[in-house]
């Protein structure tokens, strides 16, 4: 399988303080990636510079062959490919859900309202909330906004899709029906990478599983062997608190 | 029962607030009317607000009205531009790129530290000086043709008042327009970031990310100070008779001096501006109620 993503030797400073600290990874085509640890590990500025919401200070990240630097039309095109979906859903409240969903394919993209409509619609099916559509984010429970989300990121038809703790600011009986959205979209052959502290779904639809911490991969294993024989001792100090209950 | 008597309590010092303020306004009337033994007259206001017109056998319209179409003419443009201004400023304002803000930055400070009239003081001697001559505006009114001049006047007033009205307009958006600038950029800094990101993330420019998300949220943060602000210019509107624009308070100035009738003029003229000003007050709290249903 060819390189999606690539991150080589990333630092990435916040003043101070070290973010990202010499972080590599690689991510095929199609490959489902969990990218786990406890917070303020750097989880979510990885991924966040995987589409430039935060600018690497150091080292090389290519997204689909390009490398990202500082020539902003480069950057535009490669978040065209790229699909991110945040903890706090950050939907448009001023929009309804509809026109949460087309705003980009009509106005990035150039469809047409007709066209941008009836791919919305397709989207909000996959999501299962096609009633929805009318509505605004507001009038929506955690769980559907999320989903809505999700469809809003399709749209655009990335390539890849990143998701920043998803399910973290849900309640819990809201969680599965965004993660089984999730598993869903993993069975269709979606290259993700996920930062998230559900192990179950990481079993589930991951190929790899990242552990990161102090901004540092400390460990990077196909899931199986992962959850079986972590190498790291602070992988597995975090798997037991994480597991035990 | 607690609640209703709580209720009671509040409509009896409602009572006694609002029978005080009647017994002032009853003592200053009763005290103008004794102590100050001054004759009012009301009438003459008429003649300067309309003349009959002997020549033409019509009504024409006299200073007060004159100045009171001057003032609107003003206010309007003063306005749309000081909205321009601040909207492009407050734009920049909140831009990446340290030159923009840098710009918005120093126009906003240099009049926000400064005295209204003395700012339209020093600048209106600039504009005119400089300004005017160099863009031909004070030419307008002798090179145009008539139907160019037809549609100025329509929207300017008096021809050969162009040159001053349009530095007067320039000034009054100038200095307002530091102040919207101000209003838009809170505006904008206080929708939350991840709007941005969301719009950038699904490969929206940023531009299209301040048109399509960032503005329309904004908007409706910004009409409660932005009403203010707009009721501001239009009183700072006056000021503008002291570099010798031909509006309201300008003109009255000249009613009041030659009639002697320096008590009825301003009270007139501030019954007026109270009236404009409230007028627009209403209008925009109508506004923000709509603005509200939507979502």
């Amino acid at each position: 399988m060819e390189q999606m993503i690539t991150l080589k030797n990333v630092f990435k400073y916040f003043g101070d303080f070290r973010a990202l600290n010499d972080v590599s990874l690689e991510v095929s085509g199609g490959e489902r990636v969990v990218v786990c640890g406890p917070s303020g590990s750097g989880k979510s500025t990885m991924i966040r510079c995987i589409n430039r919401l935060e600018e690497h200070d150091d080292g090389q990240i290519w997204v689909n062959k390009n490398e990202l630097t500082e020539d902003t039309r480069n950057i535009a095109q490669i978040r065209k490919d790229i699909g991110m979906v945040f903890q706090q859903f950050n939907l448009f409240p001023h929009l309804s859900v509809i026109d949460n969903l087309t705003l980009a394919p009509m106005k990035a993209r150039g469809l047409s309202k007709g066209d941008a409509t009836e791919l919305a619609m397709t989207y909000l099916n996959r999501v299962h909330i096609p009633e929805q559509a009318a509505k605004y984010p507001g009038q929506l429970s955690g769980g559907q906004q999320q989903r809505v989300a999700i469809a809003r990121s399709l749209c655009m038809q990335p390539k890849i899709m990143l998701f920043d703790e998803p399910t973290s600011a849900l309640d819990p009986e809201m969680i599965k029906e965004v993660l089984d959205v999730m598993i869903e979209l993993a069975e269709e052959g979606m290259t993700m990478i996920v930062v998230t502290h559900e192990m179950g779904f990481a079993k589930k639809a991951a190929n790899k599983v990242v552990f990161m911490d102090e901004g540092e991969v400390v460990e990077s294993a196909p899931t199986e062997e992962f959850f079986s024989q972590p190498k790291s001792d602070r992988t597995k100090l975090f798997l037991s608190q994480i597991l035990t209950h | 029962m607690r609640r209703k008597s709580k209720s009671g309590v509040t409509r009896a010092v409602d009572i006694i607030v609002i029978a005080v303020a009647i017994f002032l306004v009853g003592y200053v009337i009763h005290k103008v009317d004794t102590v100050m033994i001054y004759e009012w007259h009301w009438d003459f206001l008429w003649e300067y607000i309309l003349r009959w017109d002997e020549e033409e056998q019509a009504y024409k319209p006299n200073l007060l009205l004159k100045g009171l179409t001057a003032t609107f003419g003003l206010v309007i443009w003063s306005m749309l531009l000081a909205s321009v201004i601040g909207i492009v400023m407050g734009i920049m304002r909140t831009s990446s790129r340290i030159f923009f803000r840098t710009v918005s930055r120093l126009y906003v400070e240099f009049i926000r530290n400064m005295p209204p009239v003395v700012f339209i003081f020093v600048f209106f001697f600039f504009l005119s000086s400089q300004f005017v001559p160099l863009l031909g505006i004070d030419q307008i009114s002798v090179d145009a043709s008539p139907r160019t001049i037809a549609v100025l006047e329509i929207l300017l007033g008096p021809p050969e008042l162009f040159a001053n009205v349009i530095s007067g307009i320039i000034c009054l958006a100038l200095f307002e327009g530091a102040y919207i600038t101000e209003i838009i950029r809170a505006g904008i800094q206080s929708i939350d970031k991840g709007q941005t990101e969301a719009g950038q993330s699904i490969g929206l420019s940023r531009l299209q990310t301040l048109r399509w998300i960032i503005f329309p949220q904004a908007v409706r943060k910004v009409i409660p100070p932005l009403a203010g602000q707009f009721i501001t210019l239009i009183k700072d509107s006056s000021i503008l008779a002291l570099i010798s624009i031909q509006e309201l308070t300008f003109l009255a100035q000249e009613v009041a001096y030659s009639t002697q009738y320096v008590f009825e003029v301003w009270l007139f003229v501030a019954g007026v501006y109270f009236c404009i000003c409230y007028s627009l007050a209403f209008l925009f709290t109508r506004l923000e109620k709509r603005t509200h249903k939507i979502y």
